[in-house]
């Protein structure tokens, strides 16, 4: 897909102005939050869960190796095939190769972010297999020629209004007449629309929200039932997952498993799981009888042993951008790729380079609360410090955010000279300031006072005023 | 693809720092995948057998399934038609080769048609028994076979899932123990569902609602034994 990360300002600006991007965002500030945070006090023992979870992944990011081994051999024992892609292109090279040998045409698709990180929607169309995404928000998305905007919300950015001129557009076969104004009407179109692909499709592909090497199998965790129709109807299932997916045993699933849902939608349990191993077995009445499974590294290898490793760790929850206030004010599409909010912010220069995806870390108010809420306990704030520090050391940022960044180092590492500053700056703010109370323009503000006025200072700085209250008291 | 096996194996052993022949690290793997160490259990489902029923049903009701406690086997048939009646269906269910439904009365409902085998995408009304239930959070846990084909628990617009009351677990921990009982350590089934409720979603300006692609509808009959 086209990255726009670089334009993260204009994507941004133009997000704002956006009205009915800002309406829908409305639903992520007001629904998300609170149900989160009800069904993690409603579990007792989900802080410990928290810790256990973090300390599974980092047991496995130090073993990454020998558990995908593992992992590997349990698949090919149960009659899977394994294969590995070292980039993108190679993904995607690997699933065409299988529909082509199934001589494939159409192929159903479970929502999978990895599917969406290796582009592989567009490379299938440009070699005459149709996608068909059966998720709905991923269906509303994929008739707007669009991208998710959320990892477990992709359609959250449209509008109900949207979904219906869209279904009016593309589902010609139905009457023009027919009345779409309730949600469940829409549902229910989608529904039997869909209902007829899974039986047409010669190939179902998901993503895994976990990797199971005791046992070799793979898991996702889905609300529809779409993931589960898209792999046990076609005969062939392709399952595609990067490395980090993997998890020792189904314990250790359990474990993540009991943070997932309750950190995404606020749900104790997502109504499928789904473990699946291997193919059907030759009694067995349904699935798929061949499956593969598609490994993908991308860039995660590297990240190993670095200081980005914790970022492995993610289960692609979402919480981290549903709490987050740049979220909330520009949406998923304004970060340019695959991945936005927090996690986005730290993965993507990862995954892309930080040449292309620097502005992300610095998207950030560090207000923390991605961190807070994040059930794998990822310090995300201090990894997007990390990248801004690597922005700063290779010379990637304007000119004037360097020249104003050296001006403050050199003040902040000489306390007397800083406060004589401020004591000047502070003095003479608040007496020009004194009639108003406030600045509508100030010269190198421009910034702040384009959108509001710059409060002036009141009274002496804060510095001044900490030294005279511990004076008197 | 091998190449692409050893070239990313090789580099996440630089990155970690690592050697493959790392006898401690292989030790520390093969230990964790042979014991399984149980991690953080939640007290919720840790009751006795009739507070585990309660909460199992107090579970999947509050996720949208509706519960019926049977107090045999062989009420079940009754029940099934009782369901499909208040509900207006046609008296038709589909079903796969499971020996304890089998050896349910259903003769003694002779208005009900019982066809055999996986799902079509026309059945209204299927019916499968459960491996287990799992009264932590209201969740079934269903696996895949002639005895309970797959398709049944996703194509029709109701699902009548039969649970023993015997066979309610109070966490996931204990399905896994059940598993590897009949299937052997480190071995599964094709599929292993883990169902809680009928299916939803909210992806429509996140306003949840039933029925997105698989059953608008779970039943659960839960048999006293």
């Amino acid at each position: 897909m086209h990255i726009t990360s670089p334009a993260f300002k204009d994507n941004a600006r133009a997000a704002l102005d956006d009205d009915a991007l800002q309406r829908a965002l409305g639903n992520v500030r007001s629904g998300f939050i609170g149900k989160r945070a009800k069904a993690a006090a409603a579990l007792p023992e989900f802080e410990q869960l928290r810790d256990a979870a973090r300390d599974i992944k980092d047991h496995v990011l130090a073993h990454l190796d020998l558990y995908l081994e593992a992992y590997a051999d349990k698949v090919e024992a149960s009659g899977g095939h394994v294969h590995w892609a070292q980039s993108a292109e190679d993904a995607r090279r690997i699933i065409l190769g299988i529909c082509e040998a199934k001589k494939a045409r159409t192929v159903t698709k479970g929502k999978s972010m990895i599917t969406e990180e290796i582009g592989l929607n567009a490379f299938l169309e440009e070699h005459a297999v149709t996608p068909v995404e059966t998720d709905l928000g991923e269906y509303i998305i994929q008739l707007r020629g669009e991208h998710p905007s959320h990892i477990i919300a992709p359609a959250v950015h449209v509008n109900k209004d949207q979904v219906e001129e869209d279904f009016r557009r593309v589902h010609t076969h139905l009457d023009p007449a027919r009345n779409l104004e309730e949600p469940t009407t829409l549902l229910s179109e989608a529904r039997a629309v869909l209902r007829d692909k899974y039986f047409q499709a010669d190939i179902g592909i998901t993503g895994a929200n976990f990797l199971v090497a005791e046992t070799g199998s793979s898991i996702i965790v889905t609300n529809e039932g779409n993931g589960d129709l898209t792999q046990i109807l076609p005969k062939t299932h392709i399952v595609v997952a990067s490395v980090e997916k993997v998890v020792p045993t189904l314990e250790d699933m359990s474990q993540i498993m009991r943070v997932l849902a309750r950190s995404a939608t606020g749900q104790d349990m997502s109504v499928y799981t789904t473990l699946s191993t291997g193919p059907k077995r030759p009694e067995d009445p349904d699935g798929p009888e061949d499956y593969h499974v598609v490994l993908l590294d991308n860039g995660r290898s590297a990240m190993l042993g670095s200081e980005f490793q914790e970022m492995l760790r993610c289960i692609r929850c979402g919480a981290c951008m549903n709490h987050c206030p740049v979220y909330h004010a520009v949406g998923g599409h304004a970060y340019g790729w695959v991945y936005p909010g927090p996690m986005g912010a730290v993965l993507t220069p990862s995954l892309i380079g930080v040449d292309q995806a620097g502005h992300l870390p610095n998207a950030s108010t560090f207000c923390g609360r991605c961190e807070s809420v994040c059930p794998m306990r990822i310090p995300l704030p201090k990894m997007m410090r990390h990248w801004r520090e690597r922005e700063f050391s290779r010379n990637l940022n304007p000119a004037a955010a360097r020249y104003g960044l050296g001006l403050w180092a050199f003040f902040a590492k000489r306390p007397a000279v800083y406060h004589a500053a401020m004591r000047l700056a502070i003095g003479t703010l608040s007496r020009l300031g004194r009639r108003s109370g406030r600045f509508a323009s100030l010269p190198f503000a421009g910034g702040w006072t384009r959108f509001r006025d710059l409060p002036a200072p009141q009274g002496p700085t804060f510095q001044a005023q900490w030294a005279k209250q511990r004076k008197s008291a | 693809m091998s190449d692409a096996r050893t070239a990313i194996l090789a580099r996440m052993r630089a990155s970690l720092g690592q050697r493959a022949e790392d006898t401690a690290r292989r030790a520390a793997v093969a230990d964790r995948l042979q014991r399984a160490p149980r991690g953080v259990i939640p007290a919720r489902g840790q009751l006795d057998p009739a507070a585990r029923t309660e909460l199992f049903c107090k579970m999947a009701e509050a996720v949208q399934a509706s519960v019926a406690r049977v107090a045999s086997a062989a009420a079940v048939p009754g029940e099934v038609c009782a369901y499909l009646k208040t509900h207006n269906l046609p008296a038709r269910v589909r079903m796969g080769a499971d020996a304890r439904l089998a050896a349910m009365p259903w003769a003694g409902q002779p208005h009900l048609e019982v066809a055999s085998g996986r799902a079509e995408g026309s059945d209204l009304a299927t019916v499968s028994h459960a491996l287990g239930g799992v009264a932590e959070t209201g969740t079934l846990v269903l696996t895949a076979g002639t005895d309970n084909p797959t398709t049944l628990n996703f194509l029709p617009e109701h699902h009548i899932a039969v649970v023993r009351e015997s066979d309610l677990v109070g966490d996931y921990e204990s399905i896994w123990d059940r598993l590897r009982q009949i299937h052997g350590k480190g071995v599964m089934p094709r599929t292993v569902n883990m169902i809680t409720g009928p299916s939803r979603s909210a992806d429509i300006e996140q306003t949840l609602l039933l029925g997105a692609h698989g059953p608008r509808a779970l039943h659960i009959i839960v048999v006293a034994d």
